[in-house]
């Protein structure tokens, strides 16, 4: 069975312009142990999906699903006091801007022990210890000072590692990351996506990947899924995926990747759209309202 | 290209020191972004600079479009001698060199229809020009950079990223320059919008025989578009040749380093990294 298993999942939200379907019934399944990346364009839905998942989004989201579970519990129908004790603990997510996620009146260790102490009821000391325990897995040097330090005392980069080092706190069994990348620098980047590996061969948990990136995908992903629009195109191994891309869309993706250019032109999104005749047209003038 | 005619930009041991103050009576403390940068633009050519943040790429370009002063070191534009700090800039100096910043999103004002966002820059340096001129030379660049006439009247927010570039570089060439800083302009692009982005940068270029200096950290964009490659490492120079020269022998420690952090899209990669993750499982 699997860990995580979405069907029909479908979000709208609530515009001044009437609703607005940001997700068109797309389906997931995450085994333990996988990497599976969502990968998409802005506006795919990727990072929605996620956010549903979590029960993270607005109030003015509307979020339907004909299955929704999670090791067994079926996370539409959980209280929030029941949400609360799987999100952060089972299931934990980290952000594209590190900086922005940690909170920066608190020291680093402060909100990482705040973790332990909500979700595995240890006490200061205990979380401390384990606290440094973290930093050291996450590959931050000299952990016990760097526990007093404030967010905006350390580099992108280093908030990052503080981030993983609390989404992996309670052992989760699902670790999901938005863009964990994107605003890093290249080297740093590399880093964080072989400590983001590592961690997750060694703990056997589950990753999902979202991200725009196909280098990205590349060097993470077992299984891809292919969003365009709120909707799903393909989903394939990743191997599968970038060897015969199925899907006119994923087609147009790999394509319009500077190292496949192969004359003098990149082709785009749109020129295959057109070769296609298919349903899928986004130019950048097509948003345009 | 060749290599024998005159730079159109010239840049020898550039260097710019910031100063920061500890406190009201604390001791000031100088820090060196740029320790001297030497290097030749010619005219038609693509250069890219690559380094990691912090490493002075985009006080390198602040200076180039004076913006900001050197504090030592000799910049030649179009074989003019320029040092900000001691003489006024005047509108002649500032035309040859343009800027294209990485966020459109921040960098077009709210306020301002696209149609005077273009119009702008030849209402500033061709204050005689009239009014329909102005407006039909905002249109035509409007037409150039692949928008629609019907654009003209709109807002910023009206626009997609990838339009708001567009709109950015037009109004970068509204004076006709010979040299566009190019400061991460796909960074902030969807892929398929960064291939359309990239497209048009070629385009213009060819026609307007532009010289392109163009700032990234994506290697994967500078190998399609350079050609030749700088790399910037705390200040420093370490590597300048052309783009082949630098991918496929590169010298020094940090250009390795970048070449092997950059993610791999081949088959060979993913087979070796698939192969070598169910060993380890």
């Amino acid at each position: 069975m699997s860990l995580l298993k979405i069907r029909n999942l479908t979000v709208e939200f609530a515009t001044a312009t009437g609703q607005f379907r940001a997700l068109k019934g797309v389906n997931y399944d995450v085994e333990a142990g996988e990497v599976l990346a969502i990968v998409g364009e802005s506006g795919s839905g990727k990072s929605v999906a996620m956010l549903a998942t979590m029960g993270l989004l607005p109030d003015s989201a509307t979020v339907k699903a004909d299955v929704m579970e999670f090791d067994g519990r079926d996370l539409t129908k959980l209280t929030s006091k029941e949400r609360r004790q799987v999100i952060g603990k089972d299931i934990s997510m980290i952000f594209q801007e590190p900086i922005a996620s940690l909170n920066p009146c608190f020291t680093v260790g402060f909100q990482i022990g705040e973790v332990l102490r909500t979700h595995l009821d240890m006490d200061r000391k205990q979380a401390r210890q384990r606290a440094i325990e973290l930093f050291e897995a996450v590959g931050i040097p000299d952990p016990e000072k760097r526990l007093s330090s404030f967010p905006h005392q350390m580099s992108g980069g280093q908030c990052q590692r503080v981030m993983i080092a609390m989404a992996i706190a309670c052992q989760p069994k699902l670790l999901i990351a938005d863009e964990p990348t994107t605003a890093l620098d290249v080297t740093i980047q590399k880093q964080i996506l072989d400590l983001l590996m590592d961690i997750q061969q060694k703990s056997d948990m589950a990753l999902i990947m979202i991200t725009h990136d196909m280098g990205v995908v590349a060097e993470t992903a077992d299984r891809v899924v292919v969003q365009y629009n709120g909707e799903q195109m393909e989903e394939a191994g990743v191997l599968e995926l970038f060897e015969a891309p199925s899907h006119p869309y994923t087609k147009a993706l790999l394509s319009a990747l500077p190292e496949h250019a192969t004359g003098d032109r990149l082709p785009t999104v749109s020129d295959f759209a057109q070769e296609n005749g298919s349903g899928f047209s986004k130019s950048d003038e097509a948003n345009a309202s | 290209m060749s290599e024998t005619k005159d730079p159109v930009l010239s840049v020898r041991g550039i260097t710019r020191d910031y100063v920061s103050k500890a406190g009201l009576f604390g001791k000031t403390e100088t820090v060196r972004a740029l320790k001297g940068i030497d290097f030749d633009l010619h005219a038609g050519e693509t250069l890219a600079l690559v380094g990691e943040s912090g490493c002075g790429k985009s006080t390198l370009a602040r200076i180039l479009t004076l913006i900001d002063a050197q504090t030592s070191g000799q910049l030649t534009i179009g074989g003019q001698d320029i040092d900000i700090a001691h003489q006024t800039v005047t509108e002649e100096m500032r035309r040859t060199v343009q800027i294209v910043f990485q966020n459109p999103y921040g960098s077009l004002n709210p306020r301002q229809k696209v149609g005077a966002v273009l119009e702008e820059p030849l209402v500033i340096n061709h204050s005689e020009m009239s009014a329909g001129e102005r407006r039909d030379r905002a249109m035509e660049m409007l037409l150039k950079v692949g928008l629609q006439p019907e654009h003209f009247g709109r807002y910023p927010h009206m626009f997609s990223g990838g339009q708001r570039q567009r709109i950015a570089i037009g109004r970068a060439l509204m004076l006709n320059p010979k040299i566009l800083v190019l400061d991460e302009p796909v960074s902030a692009l969807d892929l398929s919008i960064q291939a359309q982005i990239l497209n048009l940068l070629k385009d213009l270029q060819d026609e307007f025989n532009l010289s392109y200096l163009f700032i990234s950290h994506d290697l994967s964009v500078v190998r399609y578009l350079a050609d030749r490659v700088m790399v910037m490492y705390f200040g420093e120079i370490v590597e300048n040749g052309s783009r082949d020269e630098v991918f496929d022998n590169p010298q020094h420690e940090y250009t390795k380093t970048l070449l092997s952090a950059t993610p791999h899209t081949g088959l060979d990669s993913i087979r070796a990294r698939m192969a070598a993750r169910k060993k380890a499982s």
